[in-house]
């Protein structure tokens, strides 16, 4: 990838001896696992980027002896495969993190929160994770890990909803705060962390928070896994360092006809062609937590939005008005505007709605509609109308 | 119409009777039997010793725990943006005009119910689908024939 000076990674993949990087855990105290999170500067793979380190500081000072780690393996994003690829071919990687968290945090039991649509993995992952329990039995370190399947709920991957999803009630998101670090599983301080979070930290333990920062920019260190689909000659799995501009994407995966670039899935941003060059794909511009879709002038903005609103409008969980109300008027005023039935002006009235469902959705659901719906609209509004 | 007692006591065996054994109890029985009877919940309220309306209540959150009666094989067709975008709507034609079913229904023979799905994460082997767990993707019309041919077989 050097013409488009995309570096690639293999962190994530690279094949380690989980008993090597279990043991010198082993060896740390707490604040000094703590510690190297910290200084690796690592942020939330699932999207949201909070760091890390400090999910971990926050969780490990409370007193409650009864502590959690949980693993966010809920990737309902659309665009967004990694984490099942990384369960898929590295899932001893996950359990390790977990356990590497457990040790920081002082907690005995971790669950992963499967999404159901991946099912299908679990009797291989079940194996894997049995393997790994003997590993810890043989370095005497007392941590079990258990599997939760999904049941096809989107809001499910939101973490307070998840926790619910395992205490055996709806998917709801609750009130924050308390933040999961103070009442989160079983309204106990927990971790929870996506998947390539939990790789990562243990990788950053295998090979120092030093190595690490090299990578990446001031505000989103290492590298990043991306999901590339969509108007693209090689969809895939693509690990990348942080730091790239969407310009740099476009040339490396792009069809040579792109006209906009959906960064962050259905709830992330739209960028089209004229800022592909001054948008970074990270934490200082358009942050993702993998999702990258590719379309070229061939594909109707209005429809791509239209997919959007129908999926948030099922997907919301009903539970507060700004999100369920919003996202059903969000998608009949597009339609409305489409059909001519109002007039394009009606496209504001839409907009202010899309930022009252920031400021007063319960939840990153409801919050995050209007990010794609007012970047494509702001973009691409001849589309919408015409 | 299922006789569901028995599966219920099993799994509440294997899972438990808390209140968060109430999903893999749920999950359970739509593994064994495609979708939940009122029987069925009621059935589990009484072994978790909640009310009934909190087990239907849970069920009817979640879209993989259907409480309408579904074929043995159910069909979810991913329709997010990716799977539109590489011709969902071609293999929902395909499975529509084989199945002589719509969206939504079921076979008058139990055998196959046809759904869609928001994403399940193929989106770079789009489009996909799920035939009960399984996935399927790369579809093309001709790939829908042969799958659901074995399916028939079965």
């Amino acid at each position: 990838m050097a013409e488009t000076g995309l570096n690639k990674v293999d962190l994530i993949f690279e094949q380690v001896n989980p008993k090597d990087v279990l043991k010198k855990a082993y060896e740390m105290t707490s604040e000094e696992i703590i510690k190297e999170i910290l200084e690796s500067g690592l942020k939330g793979r699932g999207g949201a980027g909070f760091p890390t380190g400090l999910k971990w500081k926050y969780t490990a000072a409370e007193k409650d002896p009864e502590k959690y780690v949980v693993c966010n393996a809920d990737e309902g994003e659309p665009g967004t495969f990694k984490d099942r690829e990384i369960l898929d071919r590295v899932a001893y990687k996950v359990y390790c993190g977990m356990a590497i968290a457990g040790l920081a945090i002082g907690a005995k039991q971790g669950y992963v929160y499967l999404r159901g649509e991946y099912k299908f993995l679990l009797p291989k992952l079940l194996k894997e994770l049995e393997s790994f329990h003997k590993i810890l039995a043989e370095t005497g370190y007392d941590f079990r890990i258990t599997y939760r399947l999904g049941s096809g709920a989107y809001i499910c991957g939101e973490e307070s909803a998840l926790f619910e999803s395992i205490q055996g009630e709806r998917g709801e998101p609750r009130n924050k705060p308390p933040y999961p670090t103070v009442s989160g599983l079983f309204f106990k301080p927990t971790v929870i962390n996506n998947v390539e979070t939990l790789v990562t930290a243990m990788m950053i333990i295998h090979h120092g928070a030093e190595a690490y920062r090299k990578l990446g920019t001031k505000d989103s260190r290492g590298s990043k896994v991306f999901s590339v689909s969509g108007d693209t000659p090689i969809p895939g799995i693509y690990e990348l360092e942080l730091g790239m501009t969407v310009q740099q994407f476009v040339n490396e995966f792009g069809d040579g006809d792109t006209k906009a670039v959906q960064v962050g899935g259905a709830s992330g941003f739209c960028v089209p062609r004229k800022r592909f060059a001054d948008t970074i794909i990270g934490f200082e511009g358009v942050p993702t937590g993998g999702s990258m879709k590719l379309f070229n002038s061939s594909r109707s903005m209005y429809n791509v939005l239209h997919n959007y609103l129908e999926f948030f409008t099922e997907e919301s969980c009903g539970q507060c008005t700004p999100c369920r109300v919003g996202c059903q008027q969000l998608l009949k005023g597009i339609e409305k505007v489409k059909k001519g039935e109002v007039k394009s002006s009606y496209l504001n009235e839409l907009m202010k709605l899309a930022d009252t469902m920031k400021l007063a959705s319960k939840c990153g659901l409801g919050q995050s509609v209007g990010n794609a719906f007012k970047t494509i609209v702001e973009n691409f509004r001849e589309e919408i109308i015409y | 119409m299922y006789n569901v007692g028995n599966l219920v006591k099993e799994l509440a065996e294997k899972h438990g009777r808390r209140r968060d054994s109430l999903i893999p109890i749920l999950q359970g029985i739509v593994e064994k039997h495609n979708y939940l009877t009122d029987e069925a919940m009621v059935e589990v309220a009484k072994e978790l010793d909640i009310s009934a309306a909190e087990v239907y209540g849970t069920a009817s959150f979640y879209s993989f725990l259907d409480t309408e009666p579904r074929g043995k094989y159910v069909i979810r067709v991913c329709k997010t943006i990716t799977c539109m975008m590489k011709g969902k709507n071609d293999i929902l034609q395909t499975l529509e005009d084989m199945l002589k079913i719509k969206i939504g229904e079921t076979t008058p023979d139990r055998m196959f119910t046809l759904l869609e799905t928001n994403c399940i994460g193929w989106c770079h082997k789009a489009p996909a689908m799920l035939i009960n767990e399984i996935p399927y993707t790369e579809l093309t019309p001709e790939k829908v024939v042969e799958i659901l041919k074995s399916y028939m077989k079965k």
